[in-house]
């Protein structure tokens, strides 16, 4: 019979029990009324007294079946619970710490867990892979992060000839307008290829898929829908189907809604509109969109690799960039195939700074343990006779240790109880901070996992601070136990090593954490003194506009339109200076990458290096508080002309012609067709890529000019720009309305987008430096704060324990300045030992997280002077306040103590 | 403390229940008839406590040392609980028997043969 199934059985044995004994009274009772001529109840009364207690006797039947080492535990249990409420400050304390402790790693994990850990909410999402091209010879074309995007020409190719996908997509995060409403909106409108739904494998809520034939340009033009934007833009009808809505100017029909949760790998998204892909018009390039994939069932990374390696000769020879293009110029790009699986491609580098975050939270969670074994040792110790006398009395040693370690257990797992609290708290609070580069946030929460989690790590620091004072008090000689127990407790120190071991490692990892910590702080400073190349950012509020083709075609009504609407802009009240551009800095938008030759330079066979293209408006500079460093600005009359003008950085200047001044009257052009363009002015570099990239030598177009692409003489606007407004109302809803009424006096059509101050956009290049900062900090707090508490415990406790002997030096002439020192020379010397064994480990630590360091040396010599500074200065007060209780002494109470 | 009484009566551990096993062993009973049955053949010597009969019979069920079945008693006509001793039962009985003979044997020889002359 196992023992659940008896536990459930019992109750059917007692009642069995029962009525057994019930009957057999009876039956007594008519035995003895036939026999012996009685009344009922005289021969009851007789039945009873030679059955016995009936009560007892049925207790002790009962008692056969129960398990006997379970309700001891649960009577130890019990002592334990009331024991703690008896010492209510010894109890906060230890589940205070405990709570925290275990809160926070428990947060960590859940972090980890959710972003990290878990697939991707998509069906077998471990065959789901992003298509990143390596292409080294592609300049800043291919970033180091993401690779070289892909074509619709490779997609097309990949997708009919590729051996190992069971299908491929092409996406594009994008942006449309939606009029035909009252007020015109601004969506998240992502473009998909056939084979994107169908590779995320998410059947849509209502409606159907996309097809290949919704990608056929002369089709019929169809959309999808998000669930949010289902509810919030229809009322959640599901008669939307086969409506229609105007998307940026063009009719489409409603063919489908995607369930609720469904995001674009990692992209919250309103519409989703097909590739209008036109294989006559096809060219090799633009390298624009995203390519994703699902692999056939057992087809490995390396195989779809090869499979993708064979197709780019075929895609060269199947394409052109238009006539007298040579196809396989792409050669010189060495552009491979280097797929990553799609989670990794969504995690991206933040894995690093999670873990570092997971193993400092650890450390934290180490120290608590040992905060808490160091309060358990001093209680056990006041029990230290209790519990001398219980062995004496042939209580075993197992028994001793089982009530020990219950109490620490049971310690552990409340605190887990309150860590959980803790942690939910703390991950709402993170949600709502909503750090700008952590990835799959909305999917973080508390699951099975991370409550399991919880309780192994409740379950495990319990055993670990519980199992030091179960070691020395349980397991222990007994001899030494009874005798000493008052008049020589003054002075072992075999008593107190363990503490002192405690004491210095708490300090070697609250030296680590606080390095790491101020190594962040010296990086988040650094960082701030970089000159982004742009100032008083508070004050320059950006707003973004596209517009399409379908709203204004002809090129120079666009340019007009975007120079009335500055003009508008400017004429707020408040407004000093407004300009435009293709990209403000560190907007992560990049407007385009390209060769740059210099008239009068010999490049022989090799292609001039890539360089960085901004279109931008007169006054752009001027609004941003980006310095011209030489020469002039564009002004309206440059950019009407045409004249053949551009601006380029200083970094490309003096890079080109050894000065800024230098540049000035120059000429550059993009490539051989091109004319030959002037350079009229040399701005300072600006850090475009975020604050912890170099600035990239950059050349500035007008945001009008003749289309170099094109054989035809055309004009090329900018038709998606970004407004920068300098005034000291940005950022207000004011100034929103009344931007959003100036742009509609020009064109009631155009909605306003990314509505943010330059501020803002700073603050999330710094997001990643800011988080671990954060996160170190309060990691380096808890270490530094449990440190001091730690050692503060160990000298109260010893002063407290040695006062007898105070009492007798300071009778003897003892000054109470020595006897001070008498307590503080050893917490210093705990802390230096602790101190000496930290900075080695420092050391290794910091060059792990060289990577997130920036503009400092991980051995940076200040954290690393700082800190133990820091440490024994703290270990010095903590030590003095308890140490000056000395003072208080009364020689003749202390020697009565008594 | 409430164990002295009865654990006096029950003459040492496991005396009972080797009597109960006896018993059983002749023929299937119900607890009434058990207890009738030991004092019975025991002359009235042994004044067991009719209801100390019970723990004893649940650890021998525990132990699988006899099984119980509910019946109605054709001559009371009440439900009783018949017992009836196991394989198991047997040859604890056995080995119980035996090692019980050794310690009496020890305890009697202990106190020689005056002593119990002395007494009787």
């Amino acid at each position: 019979m196992s023992w659940f199934e008896r536990i459930f059985r019992r109750r059917r044995l007692y009642d069995e029990l029962s009525e057994e004994i019930h009957e057999h009274i009876e039956e007594k009772i008519e035995q003895i009324m036939r026999l012996e001529n009685l009344s009922r109840p005289a021969a009851r009364q007789a039945a009873l007294r030679a059955f016995g207690n009936v009560t007892l006797l049925e207790e002790r039947s009962r008692g056969v079946w129960q398990w006997s080492t379970l309700e001891s535990i649960l009577a130890d249990l019990k002592l334990t619970l009331r024991r703690l409420r008896r010492a209510p400050g010894f109890a906060a304390t230890v589940l205070l710490t405990l709570a925290i402790g275990i809160g926070a790693n428990t947060a960590v994990f859940s972090v980890i867990n959710s972003v990290l850990l878990k697939p991707l909410p998509y069906p077998d999402s471990n065959r789901l892979i992003a298509l990143r091209l390596d292409a080294p010879g592609a300049g800043g074309l291919a970033s180091f992060n993401s690779g070289l995007a892909v074509s619709p020409s490779m997609y097309l190719t990949f997708a009919e000839h590729n051996r190992t996908f069971q299908s491929i997509g092409l996406w594009s995060s994008s942006t449309a307008n939606i009029t035909g409403v009252e007020q015109p909106e601004w969506v998240q409108a992502d473009q998909v290829s056939d084979g994107v739904l169908q590779t995320l494998e998410v059947p849509p809520l209502l409606g159907r898929w996309f097809s290949s034939a919704d990608q056929d340009p002369h089709g019929s033009k169809t959309a999808m829908l998000s669930y949010g934007y289902w509810q919030r833009r229809f009322g959640g009808d599901r008669g939307v189907i086969g409506r229609a809505i105007q998307v940026d100017a063009q009719t489409r029909t409603i063919v489908g809604v995607m369930p609720r949760g469904f995001r674009m790998v990692d992209r919250d998204f309103d519409l989703l509109v097909p590739f209008a892909l036109d294989r006559s018009q096809l060219k090799l390039a633009p390298f624009c969109c995203n390519g994703i994939g699902r692999l056939k069932p057992g087809v490995s990374l390396g195989q779809a690799n090869a499979d993708i390696a064979r197709l780019l000769p075929l895609w060269m020879d199947s394409w052109s960039n238009g006539p007298g293009t040579n196809p396989h110029w792409y050669e010189k790009w060495k552009i491979s195939p280097n797929f990553t699986p799609l989670k990794r491609q969504v995690i991206g580098d933040v894995g690093n700074v999670l873990w570092v975050v997971m193993a400092t939270i650890g450390v934290v969670m180490l120290i608590v343990c040992m905060n808490v074994a160091n309060l358990l040792l001093v209680r056990a110790e006041s029990r230290h006779q209790e519990i001398s006398i219980r062995a004496a009395l042939g209580a075993g040693r197992a028994r001793i240790a089982r009530e020990l370690l219950l109490e620490s257990v049971v310690l552990g797992l409340i605190g887990g109880v309150l860590g959980v609290g803790v942690a939910a708290a703390a991950l709402r609070l993170l949600v709502s901070i909503g750090p700008a580069n952590l990835p799959r946030l909305s999917e973080i929460s508390l699951d099975a996992r991370s409550v399991a989690f919880t309780f192994a790590i409740s379950l495990f620091s319990g055993l670990l601070f519980g199992s030091l004072p179960t070691w020395k008090y349980a397991f222990r000689r007994r001899s030494t136990l009874l005798d000493g127990s008052v008049r020589t407790t003054s002075i072992s120190r075999e008593r107190h090593r363990a503490r002192n071991v405690l004491v210095i490692t708490q300090v070697a990892m609250a030296l680590v954490l606080l390095v790491c910590a101020l190594l962040m702080v010296r990086t988040f400073a650094a960082l701030h003194n970089v000159d982004p190349g742009f100032s008083d950012s508070p004050h320059i509020q950006t707003v973004s506009m596209w517009i399409p083709d379908q709203l204004i075609s002809d090129s120079a009504m666009v340019t007009r339109t975007e120079n009335d609407i500055t003009d508008k802009l400017a004429g707020i009240p408040g407004v000093t200076s407004v300009g435009f551009a293709g990209a403000v800095p560190m907007d992560g938008n990049q407007p385009n990458w390209d060769t740059l030759y210099l008239k009068g330079k010999d490049y022989g066979a090799t292609e001039p290096p890539i360089r960085f293209f901004n279109y931008i408006s007169p006054g752009f500079f001027h609004a941003m508080g980006t310095r011209l460093v030489a020469g002039r600005d564009f002004t309206w009359s440059d950019i009407y002309s045409l004249r053949p003008t551009v601006i380029i950085s200083e970094n490309l200047a003096r890079e080109s012609w050894g000065s800024a001044q230098g540049a000035i009257g120059k000429q550059v052009r993009e490539f051989s067709s091109m004319p030959w363009q002037e350079v009229i002015g040399v701005a300072e570099d600006v850090h475009t890529l975020g604050l912890d990239e170099k600035a990239p030598a950059t050349v500035y177009w007008p945001a009008m000019l003749r289309n170099p692409y094109n054989p035809q003489p055309m004009i090329m606007p900018s038709r998606f720009i970004t407004f920068a407004i300098h005034t000291n109302r940005a950022g207000t809803a004011s100034l929103q309305s009344e931007m959003q009424q100036a742009v509609s006096s020009v064109n009631a059509s155009l909605p306003l987008a990314s509505v943010q101050t330059m501020q803002d956009i700073y603050g999330k290049s710094l997001a990643r430096t800011s988080f671990t900062l954060v996160m170190l900090g309060i990691a380096a707090a808890m270490a530094l704060a449990l440190g001091i508490i730690g050692i503060y415990g160990v000298i109260s406790y010893a002063v407290s324990q040695r006062t007898r002997e105070i009492g007798i030096r300071l009778a003897l002439g003892a000054r109470k300045n020595e006897l001070r020192w008498m307590f503080v020379r050893p917490a210093l010397v705990l802390t230096g030992v602790g101190v000496l064994i930290g900075l080695g480990a420092a050391v290794a630590v910091a060059r792990l997280m060289r990577t997130l360091l920036f503009g400092i040396s991980p051995l940076d010599p200040l954290s690393f002077v700082a800190v133990p500074l820091i440490l024994v200065l703290a270990a010095a007060l903590a030590s003095f306040l308890p140490a000056s209780r000395v003072a208080t002494v009364n020689p003749v109470d202390a020697l009565r103590v008594e | 403390m409430e164990n002295s009484k009865n654990e006096s009566r029950d003459l040492f551990p496991g005396a009972l229940e080797m009597m109960i096993l006896e018993s059983l062993r002749r023929q299937p009973a119900h607890g009434y008839a058990l207890v009738q049955h030991i004092q019975q053949r025991s002359n009235n010597l042994l004044q067991v406590e009719e209801g100390s009969l019970y723990p004893a019979l649940q650890r021998l069920l525990k132990g699988k040392l006899v099984k119980a079945e509910w019946t109605v008693s054709p001559s009371t006509n009440r439900r009783v609980r018949v017992y009836q001793i196991t394989k198991n039962g047997l040859l604890h009985l056995e080995r119980e028997i035996s090692s019980f003979d050794r310690m009496l044997e020890g305890i009697q020889m202990v106190l020689g043969p005056q002593k119990r002359n002395a007494t009787s």
